[in-house]
Order: structure tokens, then C-alpha cells, then sequence
């Protein structure tokens, strides 16, 4: 009677774990399918009440409209109001404010 | 061919029965080694799903948002702004949003006030969204009155609870009607938050907002590609708690590859010797110790990213759920839509299996290029 080799005993484990790493994409393909409602019920809310922000951080106002803040709204409570929302070290400004612009000050003509 | 196989078959043998005599060693370098790639795996899935449902959501948002900035600060939009903006070329439609924050002292959560436009609220409800209505413990016909800042207590009834399916966009919302609204904040008619424009021809959205910040110097035009923008940058690579996350795993990465490279141990070293001894070539033990590395890398890739995936996807995250709320009471509860890039698992496998068989390699040719006997010593 034959005994299993450990070598035999690893390409069936081999076999069995890339059968599990492929089975997530079809499980992924299987979850769109099944979520797919829930993103259009967000989308045609979005649409209907012109939202403009996920609801993921409601703790303070900049966080909560991610883009409709401004780059220092973190910093305005009072002097030295220093950012103290956890939120505030997860997620970045807004896009459009740190946007890198074009260097213009070597363009322009140095004043006598 | 034949040949070639068995003998790698006989190398697995010997490695996997050399793994097994340091069990206790080994799996604590799967268990650890499996850590980071999960806590990699779930980051990247987790952020790069996300990022796909906000792209999709909001591409429904407005096309442009004008808001109006009085000493830095976003402030109303006074009377006749609205009638000044009809004039511009390009603008199709215009509509005054009204949206605020209210503070609930019983919950201690903040929820954003707003009016709907399209499908106006009977005076005196409430369509409130489905994770306030759970942290109220509300539900439809239920009365629930908020003290507005002038002191003032207004009693609304519940009209309906958004579904819950939505949860991701309207956790903290308060639909309610225009009179309402102005009444509870002592907003005067006329008087809106912002205003949310829709262009004719997408291409001209830029020229509409260069031709908005010219005649309304007081004013910021966030276009809606900016608003993409935003959250496509959301938890970026380089930013706040990600980096924190990658470099940690990183360093603790490198230890380990840096404890493998330095050097074996004396067992190890022992083993080495004793094979070269009794007839081993260089190559063969090379071969053999490369199958370890392959084996261990290999087992905590499919092992970290599996679990990653049931992580994110089949427990809605539930990790990272603490962090992402910081002192929030409202949290949404939303399950994500996988999505999966086949390049990012590619480069999560390029950069964590093979720098960890490479670095494996360096001190086994070292010791196995030795003199067995100085080696057994």
C-alpha cells in the first residue's frame, strides 16, 4: 500500500488554494450582481437631492462634505484650534484645492 | 522531464519535512507574514472598491456648486445672486440648495439638515435617514423635536426612513420642507447655502466656471470633476493612516527579510553542512531552501489576501469600522460591490512573495557555498 508523500499532500493543497483565490473574483462577480440595486438606489438619490458627498465621516463639517470644505476649515474653530477629529488625519483636502498650479512667479518680469 | 520532476518532488518532500521539524518557528513566520498581506490586502481592497462606488454614485451630483466665501468663511447666498447667474452663456438650469448641520445634544451625533428640491416635504415631517432613525430609535408616525439655535423647540413628525440600502449617502440626512427649514435656522427667504448649476454642453463646464469666478469674485465654483476628483484621491497611498499602515507593514516586512538575510541559525547552518556532507550539491540545497521561501510566501499570499477579501467584503469591514468612525456616532452601514484590480493583487504579490524568497536565497549560497565541516561546527 502506497503512503502519501508530503509532495502529493502540497499539490493538493496547491490545487485547493488556488481554487479559493479564484473563487473570490466569482464570488466578487456574484456580490455586483447582488449590490448592483443598492449603488443605483445611491446614484438616483444623488441625483434627486443633488448630493455632492458620501456619508462616511459625520463627526465634523469638513469631513462630512469632503468636497465642499476649504483647505484651512480644519484649523478655523479659533486660534490655534488645532484639527483634533480622527477623520482629519484619514482623508486628504479636497482635489481641486491641492491641485498643483503652474509656477508663474519665473515667468513673470522681476520689478526694478 | 521525468526525472526533473522527481526530483523536485523529492526536494518538496525533504523541505516540507525540514519545515515540520521547526514547526513552532514556522508557523509563527506564516501567521506573521500573513498579517501583513492581510493588512495590505484588506487596505487596497477596501479603498479601491470604494473608490469605484463614489465614482459611480456621484457622478449623478451637481455639475457645478457655487458657493460663496465671506472672510474665508462659505456663507449665504444673498438675493438676486440667482437672477445674476441666468445671465451666463451655458448655464441650463439653477437651483438654490439649502443644506445645514444641526448638532443632537441626546445622541450626540451631527446631522445634515436639507431641503429636497424635487420632491418637496409636507410641512411639518421628516424623511430621515436609516442610521439616525436607529440611533433615535425612531419610526414612521413617531414625533421627535430639535431645539433649533435660537432656542426655540420644533416638534416634527416622521414621514419616512430612507432605505437603508442608502445608507452610504443618507446615514445622517434630514429631509425637511423649505418653510421649515428657514423657520428652524431663521434663514430669510431668498437667502439659500449654495447654489447647484446644471451645464448644456459638458465641455463647457470649465469656461462656465472661469465665467463664474469673474463676475462673482466673492464666489468658488467645485465642479463635479473636482468632486471625483476628491474621493478617487480618498485614502490615498500617501496620506494620513494608509501610509502609517503600509509603512508599518513595511519595516515589519523588512525586519523579517532583514532577519532572513543576515543569517540562519545555528540548526540551520547544521543542516546545511550535514546535507553538503553526505553528498548534496550547492545547487541542490539552494533548490531546496528556495522551495521553503516559495512555500511560506506563497501560503501566506493566498492565505492574507483570502481573508482580506471575506474581511472586506463579507464582514463590510469590519476592522476597519472603528477608525473610519473616529468620534462619530453615525456610522453608515453599507456592503461594497467588489471590485477588483487584477494589476494591484499582481504588484501586492510581486511585492510581498518575492522579495521574501530572494532574500531567503543570499545566506543559503553563502553557507552552502562553505566547507561542510567548518559549517557542522
Amino acid at each position: 500500500m502506497s503512503v502519501a508523500r508530503p509532495s502529493h499532500l502540497l499539490l493538493i493543497a496547491v490545487f485547493f488554494a488556488a481554487g479559493i483565490f479564484i473563487a473570490t473574483f466569482a464570488d466578487a462577480a456574484w456580490l455586483r450582481h447582488q449590490r448592483g440595486s443598492a449603488t443605483e438606489q445611491n446614484r438616483a438619490l444623488v441625483t434627486q437631492l443633488q448630493l455632492t458627498d458620501l456619508c462616511l465621516f459625520t463627526e465634523a463639517r469638513y469631513t462630512r462634505h469632503l468636497s465642499q470644505a476649504d483647505l484651512h476649515s480644519a484649523f478655523q474653530d479659533h486660534p490655534l484650534g488645532l484639527e483634533k477629529f480622527p477623520t482629519g488625519s484619514l482623508v486628504a483636502p479636497p482635489a481641486h484645492l491641492i491641485a498643483a498650479h503652474e509656477r508663474l512667479d519665473r515667468q513673470a518680469a522681476i520689478p526694478d | 522531464m521525468n526525472a526533473w520532476i522527481a526530483k523536485q518532488q523529492y526536494l518538496i518532500d525533504f523541505t516540507l519535512s525540514s519545515l515540520a521539524r521547526r514547526k513552532a518557528k514556522n508557523l509563527g513566520l506564516l501567521i506573521v507574514y500573513t498579517l501583513i498581506v492581510f493588512l495590505l490586502a484588506s487596505v487596497m481592497l477596501f479603498t479601491h472598491a470604494l473608490r469605484h462606488e463614489a465614482a459611480h454614485v456621484l457622478d449623478g451630483a451637481p455639475e457645478v456648486v457655487l458657493q460663496r466665501m465671506v472672510a474665508g468663511r462659505h456663507d449665504l447666498i444673498p438675493p438676486g445672486y440667482l437672477e445674476r447667474l441666468g445671465r451666463i452663456r451655458g448655464v441650463q438650469n439653477k437651483e438654490g440648495r439649502l443644506w445645514g448641520y444641526y448638532y443632537d445634544p441626546v445622541v450626540k451625533a451631527n446631522y445634515t439638515f436639507m431641503v429636497p428640491n424635487r420632491e418637496p416635504v409636507p410641512a411639518g415631517t421628516l424623511v430621515v435617514g436609516a442610521a439616525l432613525a436607529k440611533a433615535r430609535g425612531l419610526a414612521v408616525g413617531n414625533v421627535i423635536s430639535f431645539r433649533s439655535y435660537s432656542g426655540k423647540l420644533f416638534g416634527f413628525s416622521v414621514a419616512r426612513i430612507l432605505s437603508p440600502d442608502t445608507e452610504l449617502v443618507s446615514a445622517d440626512l434630514v429631509l425637511l420642507n423649505e418653510g421649515d427649514f428657514r423657520n428652524f435656522f431663521e434663514i430669510a427667504p431668498g437667502y439659500f447655502t449654495d447654489i447647484a448649476l446644471s451645464v448644456a454642453n459638458p465641455q463647457e463646464v470649465r469656461n462656465v466656471a472661469t465665467k463664474l469666478a469673474q463676475q462673482f469674485p466673492d464666489s468658488r465654483p467645485i465642479l463635479r470633476d473636482e468632486i471625483l476628483r476628491t474621493y478617487e484621491s480618498i485614502f490615498n497611498w500617501r496620506e494620513g493612516i494608509v501610509l502609517a499602515l503600509a509603512s508599518l507593514a513595511i519595516l515589519a516586512f523588512a525586519i523579517f527579510a532583514w532577519e532572513k538575510a543576515s543569517g540562519l541559525s545555528a540548526e540551520e547552518k547544521r543542516e546545511i553542512g550535514i546535507l553538503k556532507a553526505i553528498g548534496w550539491e550547492t545547487g541542490d540545497v539552494i533548490k531546496m531552501k528556495f522551495w521553503e521561501g516559495a512555500l511560506v510566501s506563497l501560503a501566506a499570499f493566498v492565505f492574507g489576501y483570502v481573508l482580506a477579501y471575506l474581511h472586506v467584503f463579507h464582514t463590510s469591514a469590519m476592522l476597519f469600522t472603528p477608525v473610519l468612525k473616529g468620534w462619530a456616532v453615525l456610522y453608515p452601514h453599507f456592503d461594497l460591490p467588489p471590485v477588483i484590480d487584477g494589476f494591484q493583487v499582481a504588484t501586492l504579490f510581486f511585492f510581498t512573495v518575492f522579495p521574501y524568497a530572494a532574500a531567503t536565497l543570499v545566506p543559503i549560497w553563502r553557507a552552502a557555498i562553505t566547507d561542510p565541516d567548518s559549517v557542522m561546527r
